[in-house]
């Protein structure tokens, strides 16, 4: 299994040239890739214009979006952005895509959230078309775009991902959690004569550090997931803050079958990476 | 601390006394509606395990608990005239009374103040520093703010009542008894040295022929025991406010607001039959207890870390629950099965014991089942389920383990490839009975992709004869083709770039039942006319004579996921007005003109299947009866067995991919339809399929092994001799 990390870029003093150090220690890193969340409503970076910046100030680590809200982008600028950051990366895009869990970041750009998984469903089916004719420049690294993942927990979600997608990207949880999603990712790819399996992706939130880097953590996934009520407080008391729990975490991921694991940051500082990778370094 | 605890049952008071003996500078008081002495209910169940709890967790009660107890290590099951009994099942019962009583004693000796009679309003809760919401099912705390704690209810489709006898069981009984109104069971389970609960439960619309809705509580009493006088050998039922009942699964998103924190049947119940609301609660009390004691100062936390410790053990007892009802709501359809079968399904119901767990509880019984299974004398060694030959015509299949390797789609015109034959080859030498073609179309307009492979010319079965015979020769595997047309979903890329994408270039025309394109990025097919109906026929008998030919053991014919007959069944996608479409039966015409087509073709000695689609995954396409309804034609027609698929019919479905997925499915069609079934569906280990196929569930199964499994065939096998 191989392990990411991702950039602060919704965290309180990350959202802005901090995700850039950020992105280059991680390259230097174990780390095999940086993920980005997508909020519109939240002091937060937009994700693909993040990773935009990532790609100029790393070379080796893939960029992956976990995810981008697709319905709330119109397919062919979504496409053509891309499409750009595939070029400007080199092919180290991955595109996570899901419809997202809040309401307001529907309501904010005024897309009206009636049969939003429909048209994420359209989007699977628009978005290769965009990149093969060519016409929504430039050219992808493969010519059939960048590799394109579908989160979700719904039976929907999961045949969407299986239909028109390379692989699905959970929303985080413990290890338990996830081996349920990734057998229900199998049987749906198998149940959609898809050749070969799904690439799975997890998630996980961490924070190492003295008691307030750890309540700062705590206090910033309570403020992000505000908005589900009293399961913010489940996150919260998730957040991996050991050397153990992060070890005990990827062990677990692994068990589950999870071929690439990113780990989020709750708090800002740059140091947090060189942390994570001593952490990687005692595996 | 100060601790209120509303509501004096079996958590709120275990709870209080827990929290006293952790320490005494707790002030707690638990406030009861009722008196001391008046509870409803007869005997409560525990096993083992929570037995085990309860005494880590204040061990006075512990053993006052089991000097009262009753224990038991058998399930009865009667049924059919026959009473199937079941031991190794570990259980323990006492008298809900008694237990209240020992609770309130112990809560007293530590320091726990109780108040009976008092009613608390849900807008007037006692000042504390934390207020437990013990309130059972019906909690007005609770209730008093749905939205924060995100209340789900599930009302169930039997009626039960919850009597007593003074008939002690030996064991865990289950009495199945018909009269002229219906099918009713009992749960009846001893609980103390003069009495057993006996919970009578049926469908509702038996309960009300039998007038058991207008009954009163002597009526019922009567009623019942006349039904079960044979059983009840002449004790009697006893009552304590034993109304007739719905049982409600609750289930509660949150379990804390604020300083207010639910527990036992206020936060979650689970159905009956699985009898765990007691046990349940017990170990709730015990959870919080302990997040309490470990973060003392830090309420919201030690309730979150509460609710993420229980809930994950509640859900998976809830799911264990539900699925123990649904086959209780559903259990007449097994009045085919024989007593040994019978007494497999209803022990494994839950999906919590397995055909190996079983095993490990009850050898003997197990041993039973399995030589039931295998046709051999009992006392005799016999292979587990999965293992053992079917025999359908004149076809034998070694065991009951069905390989399917997924299409790569790389054929070429039709003409199979070497991979497509290694595949093959490797499912053959995994040592399954049988191995499934991928669908192989019945002409070039029926493949999906131009890859699918096919069968409409010599040359594909001289190609296929090839590999069919490499089979035969190699492995002992019996080879079935999988015969079809993609209709709407033809003419499409290599799946490996996802399903339904249609190709830029060298397509074809597409057909189907009606001009409905299958995605908004499909070709919209041309609605078949009677020609090309006719020419659709023709190719696929065609096909099944080649078929026979070519020396396939078993031919299935592709009735499902949307392609062209199963586009036919479906009112989602068959809008015709002539013969061919309109009800079911028209719907179901053309596909019956299909399968009549290649069953005559075929020989009479080998076996036909129809793979179809058991439900569309939506609410407006094909319902579950129906399918149950073509399943009957179909088998009428000669058809052996069906293979349970369901969705693809739409893009737009609601699939469910949960554990065994389509076992559900094939239990009703297989059951009610009195035909053999093959089910795959995320069936992913051996003790799965001896599961499914002990309790009659079905008769062959497609075995995916999980990732990493060399039964999957990921690794390179040693040419057989």
């Amino acid at each position: 299994m191989r392990v990411g990390i991702g950039l602060p870029s919704t965290v309180p003093g990350g959202a802005g040239r901090p995700s850039l150090e950020w992105a280059r220690r991680a390259d230097r890193g174990p780390f095999s890739s940086l993920g980005v969340l997508d909020r519109v409503v939240y002091e937060s970076l937009d994700p693909l214009l993040a990773l935009a910046a990532a790609a100029a100030v790393t070379s080796r680590v893939r960029l992956v979006t976990m995810v981008v809200v697709g319905p709330i982008r119109a397919t062919a600028v979504l496409a053509k952005q891309a499409a750009s950051l595939d070029a400007l990366s080199g092919g180290r895009l991955v595109l996570g895509l899901s419809i997202g869990a809040r309401l307001d970041d529907y309501d904010a750009p005024q897309i009206s959230r009636r049969g939003r998984g429909g048209r994420l469903s359209h989007q699977l089916l628009e978005l290769p078309e965009c990149w093969e004719r060519g016409r929504i420049g430039p050219g992808t690294t493969a010519s059939k775009g960048p590799e394109v993942l579908v989160g979700g927990l719904s039976g929907e979600s999961f045949a969407r991902m299986a239909r028109w997608s390379d692989g699905y990207v959970h929303g985080g949880g413990p290890p338990r959690a996830f081996a349920g999603a990734a057998s229900k990712a199998r049987a749906a790819w198998r149940d959609h004569g898809r050749p070969g399996r799904p690439q799975l992706w997890g998630q996980g939130y961490f924070a190492l550090g003295d008691q307030d880097t750890v309540e700062r953590g705590a206090a910033y996934l309570r403020d992000y997931y505000s908005f589900t009520g009293p399961f913010a407080e489940k996150v919260a008391a998730a957040n991996l803050t050991t050397p153990q729990a992060i070890i005990d975490f990827i062990r677990g991921y692994e068990d589950a079958g999870c071929d690439e694991l990113v780990l989020l940051p709750t708090v800002a500082e740059p140091d947090q990476v060189d942390r994570l990778a001593g952490v990687l370094a005692s595996l | 601390m100060r601790i209120a605890v509303i509501g004096g049952g079996p958590a709120g008071l275990y709870f209080g006394l827990l929290m006293r003996k952790a320490d005494p500078s707790h002030q707690v008081t638990v406030y009861e509606r009722n008196a001391p002495d008046a509870t409803f209910g007869w005997g409560v169940v525990f096993s083992e395990e929570t037995l085990g709890a309860l005494r880590d967790a204040d061990r006075v009660t512990f053993d006052a608990i089991t000097d009262s107890w009753a224990r038991w290590s058998a399930i009865d099951v009667k049924y059919g005239g026959e009473t199937i009994r079941s031991r190794g099942h570990v259980f323990s019962g006492t008298s809900r009374k008694g237990l209240l009583q020992i609770l309130q004693d112990r809560c007293r000796d530590v320091g726990v103040e109780l108040r009976f009679e008092v009613d608390v309003a849900p807008d007037a809760l006692p000042d504390a520093d934390l207020v437990v919401a013990a309130d059972g099912v019906n909690s007005a705390i609770r209730r008093a703010r749905p939205s924060v704690f995100g209340t789900r209810e599930h009302v169930h489709g039997t009626k039960y009542a919850w009597f007593g006898t003074d008939l002690v069981f030996k064991a865990f009984t289950f009495i199945f008894r018909e009269n002229e109104h219906g099918l009713f069971q009992v749960h009846a389970y001893p609980f103390d040295a003069r009495t057993s609960t006996f919970i009578v439960e049926c469908p509702e619309e038996v309960w009300q022929r039998a007038g058991l809705d207008l009954a009163g509580e002597e009526d019922s009493i009567r009623y019942c025991q006349q039904l079960f006088a044979e059983d009840l050998a002449g004790h009697s039922l006893l009552s304590n406010r034993s109304s007739w009942v719905s049982f409600v699964t609750l289930r509660n998103e949150s379990w804390h607001d604020g300083a207010v924190v639910l527990v036992g049947d206020a936060a979650h119940t689970a159905h009956f039959t699985i009898g765990s609301g007691t046990k349940l609660a017990m170990e709730d009390a015990i959870s919080l207890a302990e997040w309490l004691e470990r973060y003392p100062r830090e309420l919201e936390r030690a309730l979150t870390f509460y609710e993420l410790d229980r809930q994950p053990m509640v859900e998976r007892f809830q799911q264990a629950a539900l699925e123990s009802a649904a086959y209780f709501e559903n259990v007449r359809r097994y009045a085919g099965l024989e007593p040994i079968q019978f007494a497999s399904n209803l022990l494994t119901r839950s999906g919590r014991i397995t055909h190996l767990e079983l095993e490990r509880r009850d050898p003997p019984f197990v041993a039973a089942v399995d030589s039931w299974f295998a046709g051999r004398p009992e006392g005799s060694v016999a292979p587990p389920p999965h293992l053992v030959p079917l025999r359908s015509r004149g076809v034998t299949l070694g065991n009951r383990v069905v390989r399917w390797p997924t299409g790569e789609d790389d054929a070429k015109d039709g003409k199979p490839s070497a991979s497509l034959a290694i595949r093959l080859l490797d499912a053959a030498r995994s040592g399954a009975g049988l191995v499934l073609t991928e669908l192989v179309a019945v002409s070039p307009e029926g493949r999906i992709t131009p890859g699918t492979p096919g069968l409409w010319d010599d040359r594909h079965a001289q190609a296929w004869r090839e590999i069919v015979e490499r089979l035969h020769q190699e492995t002992d595997a019996r080879v079935a083709l999988l015969l079809g047309h993609s209709g709407r979903r033809g003419a499409t890329r290599p799946r490996r770039e996802g399903t339904d994408r249609p190709l830029r270039e060298g397509g074809w025309e597409l057909v189907s039942a009606s001009p409905i394109p299958y995605t908004e990025r499909s070709q919209i097919p041309k609605e078949l006319d009677e020609a090309g109906l006719s020419k659709v026929l023709d190719d696929f008998r065609r096909a099944a004579e080649r078929a026979e030919r070519v020396g396939f053991d078993v031919l299935e014919v592709h009735v499902g996921h949307g392609y062209l007959p199963a586009s036919f069944l479906s009112p989602l996608t068959n809008v015709r007005t002539d013969r061919y479409g309109g009800g079911p039966e028209e719907r179901l015409r053309f596909p019956l003109e299909v399968f009549d087509a290649v069953r005559a073709a075929w020989g009479k000695d080998r076996a036909v299947g129809v793979a179809l689609t058991a439900t569309d995954w939506t609410s407006q396409g094909t319902l579950p009866q129906e399918a149950v309804a073509t399943v009957r034609t179909l088998k009428e027609r000669g058809c052996d067995y069906v293979h349970i698929l369901a969705g693809h019919t739409v893009p737009w479905d609601r699939p469910e991919y949960g554990r065994l997925y389509l076992v559900p499915h094939s239990d009703r069609i297989r059951n009610e339809a009195g035909i053999a079934t093959l089910v795959g569906g995320n069936v992913t280990t051996s003790d799965e399929m001896n599961t499914i196929l002990a309790a009659g569930r079905a008769d062959l199964c497609v075995f995916d092994p999980p990732p990493g499994d060399p039964r999957g065939g990921s690794f390179v096998y040693a040419p057989s001799s």
